[in-house]
């Protein structure tokens, strides 16, 4: 415990370091990071904690980029409407969609949040008046908030998102540890056994749908800010897919390894669409090799690893 | 009052009638045994009492409420445990985790969700003081499917008995067991407190009637003798459909 609180501290002074040594563009790629890598772990609460295998978490962090978006350009550029107004989407469309997709299980569950997501994006993608059509949302502005440092420089917005970052982590870590993120665990192992127990399964399972729904809407909400753009490719199955990648390849069930395999997978994608537009495909081939070669993903290899050596 | 009373129960699979009119009550305390062949409705009738199939007619009262409509969770609330015939344990889960589950069950403190469960000492200190009564202490730290077979039964059984049920259902405690690890399941269930009420499924004819008080045997999907282990025993057409007529 004492080692991993150690490691969690050098992390964040690196993280609060770096600025200092990258260039604008790389500083922007490390905020992209932790925007994502709050993405990654919310959906590790569905998937890798209470085992549920969403396909469509793209329509949270989708929908509250688009109500921040849409109300900063058409109502008002205010931070403390427009912040809260995206959470309150995204958790507002999880608790809808929760309802439908966890009357189902298994690869059900995953058709039915894949189906859902998509029709958020049909929506977005067909309602040009209001959402621009695939054209998307350009040039959405970046909040004013009362400080002394404009979060239009890259610098500032970087400390705001880690701070965004670092609460997200300490929260979701303390639920995973808590007895409803336990139960969450037992649920994932076997339902019918939690019942029997004397745990409201469904309830337990719809809160973390709605938890993880609300954290990928602060993912959503800093991306618009941090883009100034957003377009339906946000809220669709791709999208939702590579957000499971992340998870996967960093780890499911260990909330930091999907933070750093949404790293991976921001960074692979930076340098690989330079040389091909083939991205997609590329991940599929990433999925492949993590399947085969390391199924508990890159947490899990490092485990591995140390645990071999110890021994 | 009854623990356990249950009244013209039904129950359809499709065209199949899997319970038929089915009736029984035990006394706080008593342990019953339910016997029948393969088919005969046991397991589906453990189903319906714990709540994971709604029967199709019929009541069942636990403690004296009718919990016939009651979700699963919250007939466990009230004090009904049961086992599995297929174990259903946490297999990626260590023993001290599982049974912790258990514990927090039936505590207030299920949903909390911003403090750590660590911050519990009283779930952890009973999760441990179960596993050292139960003889499982020295395996609290290994996850649960590399444990044996019986060990696995034996963790089972203390799942059931962390919330000090009023009720338990233990579904063939001893299928697939060695003998030796029968002998020490059977030993287990003798120490359960004399004030559960207990109804046990099992094939093993010298296991069910060394534990048990009275005994209900279920013939397709219907109730074909109940009463004492001695007139069961002696009961002619439950020797010749379960028993086997050699001695009949």
């Amino acid at each position: 415990m004492s080692t991993r609180v150690a490691a969690g501290a050098v992390a964040l002074a690196m993280l609060v370091a770096l600025p200092a040594a990258l260039s604008s563009y790389q500083l922007s790629l490390l905020t992209k990071m932790l925007i994502f890598g709050i993405f990654a772990m919310s959906l590790d609460l569905l998937l890798g904690y209470a085992g549920l295998p969403s396909l469509g978490h793209a329509a949270y962090f989708g929908v509250a980029a688009y109500t921040v978006g849409l109300l900063a350009l058409r109502v008002a550029n205010n931070f403390w409407i427009d912040f809260p107004a995206g959470l309150v989407m995204a958790g507002g469309v999880s608790a809808l969609f929760g309802l439908f997709a966890l009357r189902t299980r298994g690869s059900y569950f995953l058709m039915i949040t894949l189906a859902l997501g998509q029709v958020l994006w049909g929506i977005a993608f067909g309602w040009r008046s209001l959402t621009g059509g695939d054209d998307g949302l350009p040039s959405v502005p970046r909040p004013r908030l009362p400080l002394p440092w404009s979060l239009t420089e890259g610098v500032p917005f970087y400390y705001f998102v880690l701070v965004c970052f670092a609460l997200a982590i300490g929260l979701l870590a303390l639920v995973v540890r808590s007895p409803f993120g336990r139960a969450l665990v037992g649920i994932r192992e076997s339902e019918r056994r939690m019942e029997v127990l004397g745990y409201d399964v469904w309830r337990y399972k719809y809160f973390a749908f709605v938890l993880a729904g609300l954290f990928a809407g602060v993912a959503g909400n800093l991306f618009v800010y941090f883009n100034g753009f957003v377009s339906p490719s946000y809220l669709n199955i791709v999208f939702s897919a590579s957000a499971l990648l992340m998870v996967i390849l960093g780890g499911a069930g260990t909330l930091v390894g999907p933070a750093i395999g949404a790293a991976v997978i921001v960074a692979l994608e930076n340098v690989i669409s330079a040389y091909m537009e083939r991205w997609v495909l590329v991940l599929g081939v990433i999925y492949v090799l993590v399947t085969l070669f390391a199924p508990s993903g890159l947490v899990g290899l490092v485990k591995q690893r140390m645990g071999a050596s110890r021994s | 009052m009854t623990a356990l009373e249950i009244e013209a129960l039904s129950h359809h699979f499709g065209g199949l009638t899997a319970l038929d009119r089915v009736s029984l009550a035990a006394a706080p305390g008593e342990r019953l045994a339910i016997i029948g062949p393969n088919g005969a409705g046991k397991t589906t009738l453990f189903n319906i009492i714990t709540g994971i199939y709604r029967p199709a007619e019929g009541r069942i009262r636990l403690l004296g409420q009718d919990v016939t409509r009651l979700p699963t969770h919250r007939r466990a609330q009230l004090g009904l445990a049961r086992t599995f015939q297929i174990t259903t344990l946490f297999p990626r889960l260590t023993v001290l985790e599982s049974v912790l589950l258990a514990v927090q069950g039936l505590d207030s403190a299920r949903f909390t969700i911003h403090k750590s469960r660590e911050s519990y000492g009283h779930l952890r200190e009973h999760a441990e003081s179960l596993l050292a009564d139960w003889g499982l202490a020295d395996r609290a730290g290994q996850v649960t499917r590399h444990l044996s077979y019986g060990e696995q039964r034996q963790v089972e059984l203390v799942l059931a008995l962390a919330g000090a049920p009023k009720v338990l259902l233990l579904d063939e405690p001893t299928a697939g067991l060695s003998p030796a690890e029968t002998a020490s399941v059977v030993e287990m269930i003798r120490r359960f407190s004399r004030d559960t009420t207990i109804l046990l499924i099992e094939h093993d004819m010298d296991v069910a009637l060394d534990l048990v008080d009275r005994v209900l045997v279920l013939f397709q999907g219907r109730v074909l003798a109940e009463g004492s282990k001695d007139k069961i025993k002696s009961d002619r057409e439950v020797a010749a459909i379960y028993l086997g007529t050699d001695d009949a």
